[in-house]
């Protein structure tokens, strides 16, 4: 019920600070820009151009995601110390729990909102520019539907910085640092320990362990597109198959829990 | 049943004690003052009550309950030292949410508005405010529910007169319907009429607690007593009395308190060589400094 309540405020607090347009401007336009730039090559292939527009906007969801997830997180803890709020919310008959709990609504009401339209939007586009003919839904709920808990995971670990940080200031820094090393850093990273490993020992064992450690990269190889499409996209993609999409699936759903577990004891950590 | 009772509470960060050994006990309807320089320990000993901060010894009880449980949360109020609302929020909504958190409906919530003068404003945004009206969203939350227990830490700061008259009214009608308040502050003046007792915390621990009258007995601080005659007579008076002459017709005296009437009696002996007698009693910032600069503490 308190959840409730703070959900409640942090949407009306979101909405009015520009926080919901933002988060849905950022994916509307991307959707739009890689929907239009990927139907140039969708002819050429023969494929369906929702599913290539799909493949597109995966790609750009594995970093656009985290990134608005971790934008809308990082303000929770530290921004209500600074104020003097969270003392004085905590006066009040609810617990830090609830609190957290609330505010995650609230952030994966406005998640789930902003990834919604841009897919939207994609699809319109694809509908208006090639007719319904042949076009394959599936691959865009089933993105719908990672994408969610790859964006909890995040709301989660933006959480969990915002306790540690304690400052508004430092959390918002710290974000960034932390969603160039997860997001980005990370993939590099596997590619270039690839390359200098050259198929033996890191490649057949760590590499898989590593790719599934990885929400954003689980959240990748679910979204992979059938063999058809493979040729289009590049870099990890092409190497993953060979993981069940069982441990991914463990992957990304256990992920949002975990992260969000961590906050909740970062959280309780906090002194007012 | 006492709204208050803490019991040689103790807090430590590290080796430093911020509260020590603190006992004070406060009844239904009393209104507290608890005074002390910046870090002597009033925000941690408020925050300790909420149950927002652990501690090591000592035991608090919060109408009966542990604080910080559901029970003691629920008819507790709070106003923090320095609190900002967001900005991008009514007043009337910051309010409305705190109300839901209380299980209060939205009605008590608009009269509480009214109540602390920002009926008029309510719908405005919060960042519109001045300083006097975001601190009357704060009151006006902190007497949501009508609360058992009342902490105000620093309330008037940055408050107008007449913000701060109003402020007394409110705390004067919440004390009346029985609730138990306790107000820090700097704001010492104020506080000499409008509140039942007086406690005193210097490094961490209570040095005075007690109704004004009594510390002045305590304190044994000299009273002034100021004497005005006419230029002529002026020698003449102050010779008579021992005084020390402050200008042409003004002669100064000091005597403590169980000498009060016996010295106001021997003015008035001089009969007509009087004109007037300004009796004035050590101030609360006079006694504050007194009890502020004393190592030994009460229990």
């Amino acid at each position: 019920m308190g959840s409730i309540t703070i959900a409640q405020l942090e949407l009306i607090v979101a909405r009015r600070n520009m926080w919901v347009a933002t988060s849905v401007f950022m994916m509307a336009l991307f959707s739009v820009v890689l929907t239009l730039a990927g139907g140039a090559t969708a002819g050429n292939l023969g494929v369906d151009p929702l599913s290539v527009a799909m493949t597109s906007i995966t790609t750009l969801s594995v970093y656009l995601v985290p990134l608005i997830a971790l934008l809308l997180s990082f303000d929770a803890i530290a921004g209500e110390l600074e104020r003097g709020t969270l003392a004085l919310n905590l006066s009040y008959p609810i617990s830090r729990g609830e609190i957290l709990l609330g505010k995650f609504l609230a952030h994966f009401i406005i998640m789930a909102f902003a990834i919604a339209v841009g897919l939207g939007i994609s699809a319109l586009l694809v509908v208006w520019r090639h007719g319904f003919v042949d076009l394959s839904f599936a691959p865009m709920f089933r993105l719908y539907l990672t994408a969610l808990p790859l964006g909890a995971t995040f709301l989660g670990i933006g959480y969990l910085i915002s306790a540690l940080a304690r400052q508004p200031g430092v959390a918002s820094g710290l974000v960034i640092i932390v969603w160039l090393v997860l997001v980005v850093l990370y993939d590099l990273g596997l590619l270039g320990a690839l390359v200098a490993d050259d198929g033996g020992y890191f490649t057949n064992t760590i590499f898989p362990v590593l790719l599934l450690a990885n929400p954003a990269d689980a959240f990748r190889l679910l979204n992979m597109p059938e063999i058809s499409v493979t040729a289009l996209t590049s870099g990890l993609n092409a190497i993953g198959p060979g993981i069940d999409k069982t441990w991914l699936l463990i992957s990304l759903l256990g992920w949002p829990i975990l992260a969000l577990f961590l906050a909740w004891i970062a959280f309780r950590k906090v002194e007012t | 049943m006492s709204a208050l009772i803490i019991s040689r509470a103790t807090k430590q960060y590290g080796s430093d004690e911020v509260v020590r050994n603190v006992s004070l006990k406060i009844e239904a309807g009393e209104r507290i003052a608890l005074l002390g320089h910046n870090g002597a320990g009033k925000t941690t000993l408020i925050k300790m009550i909420l149950g927002l901060t652990p501690f090591e010894k000592g035991k608090i009880e919060v109408l009966g309950t542990a604080p910080g449980s559901k029970k003691a949360r629920s008819s507790i109020g709070f106003l923090p030292e320095s609190v900002a609302f967001q900005g991008a929020l009514s007043g009337r909504e910051q309010l409305h949410h705190f109300a839901r958190l209380k299980s209060m409906t939205m009605g008590k919530a608009d009269d509480l508005l009214e109540r602390v003068g920002l009926g008029s404003a309510a719908d405005r945004k919060i960042r519109t405010y001045s300083k006097g009206m975001r601190q009357r969203v704060g009151l006006a939350q902190a007497i949501l529910g009508k609360p058992k227990l009342v902490l105000l830490d620093e309330p008037t700061s940055g408050l107008d007169p007449i913000s701060r008259h109003e402020f007394y009214d409110i705390v004067k009608d919440l004390s009346e319907a029985g609730a138990a308040v306790l107000l820090s502050s700097h704001a010492l003046t104020e506080m000499e009429t409008r509140t039942d007792r007086i406690a005193i915390l210097r490094k961490g621990r209570l040095v005075a607690n007690d109704k004004i009258s009594t510390l002045r007995q305590q304190a044994a601080m000299p009273i002034v007593v100021r004497v005005t005659t006419s230029a002529k007579k002026v020698e003449q008076v102050a010779g008579e009395l021992g005084a020390r002459r402050v200008n042409g017709k003004v002669v100064e005296l000091t005597c403590l308190q169980n000498e009060k009437v016996a010295t106001l009696s021997r003015i008035t002996d001089l009969g007509d060589l009087i004109r007037d007698v300004e009796v004035t009693p050590a101030s609360l910032e006079e006694l504050y400094r007194h009890f502020s600069s004393i190592e030994q503490e009460v229990i």
